[in-house]
């Protein structure tokens, strides 16, 4: 499914001394089939425009307040906000937004603590059971949520019956994906889904969702602040700040940017950062900035330094 | 969940904002008393004339303090119908088995109705207008004298402010918490009453957990920073008593005062 937003604006609290305009005319673009990232600081509406993605924050109430009521004479009217995702279009309020949000799966940050049933099979097939329309055999549920536990690499014979609360924390987050991808959406939407975890977790979230994305689910956004995460694993990202969409561009050409990306309050990745330092010296490394590719070419460029000094 | 927003502070800066917490404590008791003293509309309309120039010097937008009485609507109501339907006057409209209508009880319904109305909106200006944190320490400075008979008023004025902080804290868990389950097709708003019910505990098991969570990491964070408890402590921002509290004194003061004269000297045909 491709998702289209063009327009999009969002206020929280509009009318009131704690009113945020947390979205400014975003357009944006995510073609099916991508690996896309969404980075941005914090406060700067990355997490507020997916929440639009499945219908968590609807458009036309949220149009109301940013429309100016009468136009001035000769004022051109505001472009009209579209946001579209495969079929579904979320400008219309009579969209089944149930159907949408099964096929948008969305995993919140620390999805674990969304857990509350008191197996892990119950916890798994609460999405399963609330989305379908009939009521679903045991055997039928039984078959869906161990293919989504062993999908997110754990062991379902073991774990079905445990409390979802007496398992690890990396255990637990694998577990509400699986909540999420249980009813095999299209689309996989992650607010920082490897927040809160040490450097080895990250890596195994990130292979879990890149299998994810082989396997499971065509479409698959995440929403970062870190710049490695995203340039090591998106097809193409966005920056977001302060509610606009700055750039959109495949992470190799996103860090050509360094220097407005440190403005934003944005991190570069490590790679880009050697990648500077060496250009300083005179040594130019040609990388896609992902740390394999940049750790061969540089690699390659000492081993012809070695044998040119020899 | 939209209406989280009754009773909590109203962030712009006022007279009323500015008065200090204790005076505003005894105000609200002493305006209530002026409102239970009221026995005739004269009173009632001294007090809700008091109450407007409060909300104006307040700055609170009018929407908002009709929020506040929107929530008792049905108590005002019910409590409406109740005096009418019971009220035994005298000048009778209609009757009906136990049910009577009278002159008297329409009057007298209305007169509660407004006392209840007032004591609504003068309840919320004090929240409107006072930090959770300013009105724990008023309320602390004012329990003062509890403390000579040994009765822990610094803890419980601590878990007073921690219990109104956390309020905030906790609806937005829900809000996010609430978010989740929806994303997962959970339904809040269709079927019957059980069904209903039920459904909510996708919401409650993690609020409950999350709740237990911050609370024992604040505590450890309260460990970790060597707090005690109420001996010895000073405080970062002392009360002081200023000009505005001496004016809102004196027209707080002049209520009352016109109110028992009003009392005394206007005996109301009602």
């Amino acid at each position: 499914m491709r998702i289209v937003a063009e327009h999009l604006s969002y206020t929280y609290n509009p009318g009131s001394p704690f009113a945020s305009a947390a979205l400014r005319d975003v357009s944006l673009t995510i073609e099916e089939g991508e690996f896309f990232g969404i980075i941005g600081h914090t406060g700067s509406g990355k997490s507020t425009f997916v929440q639009h993605l499945n219908g968590l924050l609807r458009l036309p109430s949220s149009q109301k307040h940013y429309r100016p009521k009468r136009l001035k004479k000769g004022q051109a009217p505001p472009p009209a906000t579209v946001l579209t995702v495969g079929d579904f279009d979320l400008t219309d309020k009579k969209t089944n937004f149930r159907a949408l949000r099964k096929s948008v799966g969305m995993v919140f940050q620390y999805p674990e603590y969304q857990l509350f049933a008191e197996t892990v099979r119950d916890d798994v097939a609460f999405g399963l059971k609330n989305f379908s329309k009939e009521k679903l055999s045991d055997a039928a549920i039984d078959e869906a949520v161990r293919a989504a536990v062993e999908v997110v690499g754990l062991d379902y014979e073991e774990l079905k019956d445990k409390s979802p609360f007496e398992l690890s924390g990396g255990q637990k987050r694998r577990v509400a994906i699986a909540g999420v991808i249980v009813t095999r959406p299209e689309v996989l939407v992650l607010d920082e889904p490897a927040a809160g975890l040490d450097p080895l977790g990250k890596r195994e979230v990130m292979e879990l969702l890149h299998k994810l994305h082989r396997e499971w689910c065509k479409t698959v956004v995440i929403v970062s602040h870190d710049m490695d995460e995203i340039s090591e694993n998106c097809t193409r990202a966005a920056v977001f700040a302060d509610g606009t969409v700055r750039y959109v561009l495949p992470p190799r050409e996103l860090f050509r940017h360094a220097q407005e990306l440190t403005e934003l309050g944005l991190d570069v990745p490590l790679t880009a950062k050697l990648t500077a330092l060496l250009q300083e010296d005179g040594i130019v490394v040609d990388s896609d900035f992902t740390t394999a590719d940049f750790c061969e070419k540089v690699l390659a460029l000492w081993k012809k330094r070695k044998e040119g000094a020899q | 969940m939209k209406d989280v927003s009754f009773g909590q502070f109203y962030p712009v800066d006022s007279f009323v904002h500015r008065l200090d917490p204790r005076l505003k404590i005894v105000f609200l008791i002493a305006y209530i008393v002026a409102i239970f003293l009221a026995s005739n509309f004269y009173g009632l309309a001294a007090c809700a004339a008091v109450l407007l120039l409060i909300m104006i010097a307040a700055r609170i937008p009018f929407g908002k303090v009709l929020r506040a009485v929107r929530a008792v609507t049905f108590l005002v109501l019910f409590t409406t119908a109740l005096n009418v339907l019971f009220y035994k006057g005298e000048t009778v409209y209609w009757t009906w088995k136990i049910f009577c209508v009278s002159f008297e009880g329409i009057i007298f319904s209305v007169f509660l109705a407004l006392r209840l109305v007032l004591l609504v909106i003068c309840s919320s200006m004090l929240t409107y207008t006072t930090t959770p944190v300013s009105l724990t320490d008023g309320v602390e400075s004012l329990l003062t004298p509890l403390k000579w008979i040994r009765i822990p008023v610094h803890a419980l004025a601590l878990v007073m402010s921690i219990a109104l902080r956390m309020i905030p804290v906790l609806m937005d868990e829900t809000a996010r918490i609430k978010n989740a389950q929806m994303a997962r097709g959970a339904d809040f708003e269709s079927g019957n009453l059980v069904k209903r019910v039920k459904a909510t505990i996708p919401i409650l098991v993690p609020l409950l957990l999350s709740a237990l969570r911050r609370a024992d990491e604040l505590g450890d964070a309260m460990d970790a920073r060597c707090y005690t408890g109420g001996n010895h402590r000073t405080k970062y921002k002392k009360l002081r008593f200023t000009w505005r509290d001496l004016v809102a004194f004196l027209l707080v003061a002049a209520l009352i005062g016109g109110v028992v004269a009003m009392k005394i000297l206007l005996p109301a045909p009602y």
